[in-house]
C-alpha cells in the first residue's frame, strides 16, 4: 500500500470527482472498432457515436444545436425537418405497429419541437418473403395514424434486400413542420423551471419486451403510441411563452431525456422519484428485470420544462386534454449540480441518475 | 407492488436510522461488508446511505458474479463462440459487456459471433430445441443462485436427449470467497450483511463458522431497503451486546438449511473444482463447481477446445482490492476516468451490481454534496 496523503476522506472524494467531471467534459471518442447494440440504444453510446461521427462530419449550426427536429429559416418563415428510422420487433405489438410508430415517431419530434406537423416521407426497405399481408397492414395503420395526425405521406421510397439481410420490415419516416410561435430549446431552460412528464412512463418499452415472448410474464399493457401535436399544441396555448422545451422520451426513456437537458443547458435536474407516474404492471415488470422504468422507451409521452411560476396552468392544460390525463410535475431545474441529473428516491435518500450506458440489461440476480 | 412497498416505506426507515445511529458509540467507526452484489444495488439505487450515521461504513464484497470472472474465461467463452460458424453462445444480459483480454461478448457479436441474450438457461435450451442444426451454448455464471437452475436445465436436456445442448460453467461458490476474505491480511471488518439470494439455496447453516472461528456477526439480509437497514440494525445490536452470531433477517425467504432439492440438483450434474481464478482475488481452491463427468456431453468445456489462456488483469486495475473492501471504488487511480462505464477496465464497473459502477452511476458524488444539491 502507499502512504496515504493526509487529505480528509471527503476532500480527497472532491479531487477525484472533480477529474471525473473534467474526463466526463472531453470530447467524445468511438473506442469500438465495430458498431454494437449499444450504439443503438439511444444512451451514452449513441451520444457518443452522433457527436464524434455525425455531427464532426456535418457540422452546421442547424444540426448543433441537437435537438429532436432542425429548426429551418426559409422565405422569412421557419420550418421543422426531422427524420426517424424505425426498427421494432415484433412488428405488431399490443396497442400498435411499426407503422403507427413511424407516423406518430416523426409528429412527435416535430411537435416537441413546437412546430404543426405538415408533411411526411416514407422510406422502406423489405426483406425479400415478407408476407405482403402484413406491409398492407403496416401500410393501413400508417395512413390512418397520418390521417389521425392531420399529416399527408407526400413521398417515399422502397428497397427490398435479400432474405436474412434485415429483419421484416424498416421503415424511415422524415417530416416537415411549420413553427408559429418561439423556437424551443434546451438553451432557454433556466433554474427554477419546472419538469413535466405527459403521462405514466415506459408502457411501449416493457410492452414491447413482453411481446417478444422472450420473458414468461404476463401482464395487461398496450404501448402508448400516440401522436402528440395536439397535446403540445394545449401546452403551448395555455401559457404562452412560458414553455422553454419539450422532448418525447423514446429510446432511452425518460432518465435520457432528463440528462440531455442538463447537459445542454449546463444545470442541474432534480427529479422526485415519488413523482413520476408508472403504471403498476410496468413497476412489477421492471422490478423483476431489474431495470428502471426511468429508462424504458416511451412513444406517446413527452418531457417538458415550463417556467416555474406558470407549472400549475401547464399542468392542468395536459391534463385537460385526453393524451395527458395522467400528466405530472416530476423535478425542477437547479443551477447546481451542473450538468446532472439528481434523483431523490421514492424512499428518502438521494442519488445521481445518469444517462445510461448500452441497452438497459437485465442484472442476473 | 404491494409486496413490496411495505419494504419501501420511508417513515419506517426514519425510525430504523435513528435506532442505527443510537447504537453507534461515539468515535467508533463501523465497517460493514454486504457480500452481495444485489445489495450494493438497493443501497445505491435507494439512496440508502442517506440514512446511516457518517460512521457506519458500508462496503461492497465479492458477490456480484460479473465482477469475479476472469478475462481469460470470458476469452474462452469467445473462442467457443467462433469456434465454429454452428454455434449459438447464450449468456445474462450483464455478460455481454465485461471485457475479455480480446474484447466483449458485444465486440464479438458485431464481428458475426452469433451471441445472444436470455433470461434464463432454460431460454438458451428452448433455443437449442429451435435450432436443432446448431450447437448452443449457456454460458453459466452466478454463485448457488443461479447454479440449480442451471443443474435443472442440464438434468431437463438430458430427460429429453437434447444433444445439441451445452453449458459452460462457470458457478462459483460464495463460502470461499469470503474466506479469502477474512483471510486477507488487510482486512478491517465489523460483519457482513450476508447474500440473501444465495441463501435461499444454501440456508445460513455454512455461514456459521464467520461468527464461531472469526468473531464476526452475519446477518442474512433481503432486498428491500428496509430490509438492509434492518439488518444494518441487527448487526450493531450484536456488536453492541457482544454477541457475533448468524442471524437470519430474511428468514420470510431463507430457511435456515437452505433449500434441499436445488442443492440435490446442483449436486447432481456439478462438482468442485480443485480451483478456480476470481478477478481480482486470484486463485482461490473449491471455489467452483463444474460439469460431473456424468454429465460430459453437456460440458462445453469438454466439447470444444479451449485456449484456456490467463489473462493477467490490467495493471492499473485494483478490482481485487475493491472487491475486499481495502479501497473504496473511487480510490481506485482509473476510476470515473479511464475506467467508466462506457469504457471498462474492470468488471467492477460493467455490472450494475458492482461496486464501481453503482457507485459512478449512483453516486459519484460525496453524499454531502448530493444531500445538499437535492433538498437545497
Ligand atoms: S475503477 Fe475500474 S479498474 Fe478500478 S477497481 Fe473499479 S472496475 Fe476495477
Amino acid at each position: 500500500m502507499t502512504t496515504e496523503p493526509m487529505t480528509p476522506r471527503a476532500s480527497r472524494e472532491e479531487q477525484v470527482l472533480e477529474r471525473i467531471e473534467r474526463a466526463r467534459r472531453r470530447r467524445p471518442r468511438v473506442r469500438e472498432e465495430r458498431v454494437t447494440l449499444a450504439h443503438g440504444a439511444g444512451g451514452k453510446a449513441t451520444q457518443t457515436l452522433v457527436e464524434a461521427l455525425f455531427v464532426e462530419a456535418f457540422r452546421n449550426p442547424a444540426l448543433e444545436t441537437l435537438d429532436d427536429g432542425a429548426v429551418l429559416s426559409v422565405d422569412g418563415g421557419r420550418l421543422v425537418f426531422t427524420t426517424d428510422s424505425h426498427v421494432v420487433s415484433p412488428l405488431f405489438f399490443p396497442g400498435g405497429d411499426i407503422g403507427e410508430l413511424a407516423v406518430n415517431g416523426t409528429v412527435n419530434d416535430l411537435a416537441v419541437c413546437g412546430a404543426r406537423p405538415l408533411y411526411l416521407s416514407a422510406g422502406f426497405v423489405l426483406e425479400e418473403g415478407f408476407p405482403v399481408d402484413d406491409l398492407r397492414r403496416i401500410v393501413a395503420s400508417m395512413a390512418d395514424a397520418a390521417a389521425r395526425a392531420g399529416v399527408s405521406i407526400v413521398t417515399g421510397d422502397t428497397k427490398v434486400v435479400e432474405r436474412g439481410k434485415a429483419d421484416g420490415c424498416f421503415i424511415t419516416t422524415s417530416g416537415i413542420g411549420v413553427l408559429d410561435g418561439e423556437a424551443l430549446s434546451a438553451s432557454a431552460v433556466r433554474p427554477g423551471d419546472a419538469i413535466l412528464v405527459s403521462g405514466p412512463i415506459g408502457d411501449h418499452g416493457v410492452t414491447v419486451m413482453l411481446a417478444r415472448g422472450e420473458l414468461d410474464l404476463e401482464a395487461d399493457l398496450t404501448s402508448d403510441t400516440a401522436a402528440l401535436h395536439g397535446l403540445t399544441a394545449a401546452l403551448l396555448d395555455a401559457v404562452p411563452g412560458g414553455v422553454r422545451m419539450m422532448r418525447d422520451a423514446t429510446r432511452g426513456g425518460v432518465a435520457t431525456v432528463l440528462n440531455e437537458i442538463a447537459q445542454a443547458s449546463g444545470l442541474g435536474v432534480v427529479l422526485d422519484e415519488a413523482a413520476v407516474p408508472v403504471r403498476p404492471a410496468v413497476a412489477g415488470a421492471c422490478e423483476l428485470l431489474g431495470i428502471e422504468p426511468l429508462y424504458v422507451a416511451c412513444e406517446g409521452r413527452f418531457v417538458a420544462v415550463v417556467d416555474g411560476d406558470r407549472a400549475g396552468a401547464a399542468l392542468d392544460a395536459l391534463r385537460g386534454h385526453p393524451l395527458g390525463a395522467g400528466a405530472a410535475l416530476v423535478g425542477t431545474v437547479r443551477d447546481d449540480p451542473p450538468g446532472l441529473v439528481l434523483l431523490r428516491t421514492a424512499f428518502g435518500g438521494t442519488r445521481i441518475a445518469d444517462m445510461l450506458v448500452g441497452d438497459p440489461l437485465p442484472r442476473i440476480c | 407492488m404491494r409486496f413490496v412497498d411495505e419494504y419501501r416505506d420511508a417513515e419506517q426507515a426514519h425510525v430504523l436510522s435513528a435506532r442505527i445511529a443510537a447504537l453507534c458509540e461515539p468515535g467508533r467507526h463501523y465497517k460493514f461488508m454486504e457480500v452481495c452484489g444485489g445489495h450494493t444495488h438497493t443501497i445505491y439505487k435507494h439512496g440508502l446511505e442517506d440514512y446511516l450515521p457518517e460512521s457506519v461504513q458500508l462496503v461492497h464484497g465479492p458477490g456480484c458474479p460479473v465482477c469475479v470472472i476472469p478475462m481469460g474465461r470470458v476469452d474462452d467463452a469467445v473462442a467457443i463462440a467462433r469456434a465454429d460458424p454452428d454455434v449459438i453462445l447464450t449468456s445474462f444480459g450483464d455478460m455481454m459487456r465485461v471485457p475479455g483480454g480480446t474484447g466483449s461478448f458485444l465486440d464479438a457479436k458485431a464481428a458475426g459471433a452469433d451471441i445472444r441474450m436470455v433470461y434464463s438457461p432454460l431460454d438458451a435450451l428452448k433455443i437449442a430445441k429451435r435450432n436443432p442444426d446448431r450447437r448452443v451454448v449457456f454460458m453459466a455464471i452466478g454463485f448457488e443462485t443461479t447454479a440449480p437452475s442451471t443443474a435443472m436445465t442440464v438434468l431437463r436436456a438430458a430427460a429429453e436427449g437434447i444433444g445439441n445442448f451445452s453449458v459452460f460453467c462457470n458457478h462459483v461458490t460464495i463460502i470461499p470467497g469470503i474466506k479469502a476474505i477474512l483471510d486477507s491480511p488487510d482486512l478491517r471488518l465489523d460483519g457482513f450483511l450476508g447474500p440473501g439470494h444465495v441463501s435461499t439455496v444454501i440456508g445460513c447453516r455454512p455461514y456459521e463458522f464467520i461468527a464461531a472461528e472469526y468473531g464476526k456477526p452475519l446477518v442474512c439480509a433481503g432486498f428491500e431497503p428496509l430490509d438492509v437497514l434492518q439488518s444494518v440494525h441487527m448487526l450493531l445490536e450484536q456488536l453492541d451486546e457482544g454477541r457475533s452470531e448468524v442471524e437470519n433477517q430474511y428468514a420470510r425467504v431463507v430457511p435456515w438449511d437452505g433449500n434441499p432439492r436445488a442443492l440435490e440438483a446442483i449436486g447432481k450434474v456439478m462438482e468442485l473444482r480443485p480451483y478456480f481464478e476470481w478477478r481480482g482475488l486470484g486463485f482461490i481452491s473449491h471455489s467452483a463447481l463444474r460439469m460431473r463427468d456424468d454429465y460430459a456431453r453437456y460440458d462445453a468445456e469438454r466439447i470444444f477446445d479451449l485456449p484456456g489462456v490467463r489473462v493477467a488483469d490490467p495493471k492499473a486495475c485494483q478490482c481485487g482490492e475493491v472487491l475486499k473492501g481495502v479501497l473504496e471504488p473511487w480510490e481506485c487511480k482509473v476510476f470515473g476516468t479511464a475506467c467508466t462505464p462506457e469504457t471498462p477496465i474492470g468488471t467492477c464497473m460493467v455490472s450494475s451490481e458492482g461496486a464501481c459502477a453503482a457507485y459512478y452511476n449512483f453516486g459519484r458524488f460525496t453524499r454531502e454534496r448530493v444531500k445538499e444539491a437535492a433538498r437545497a
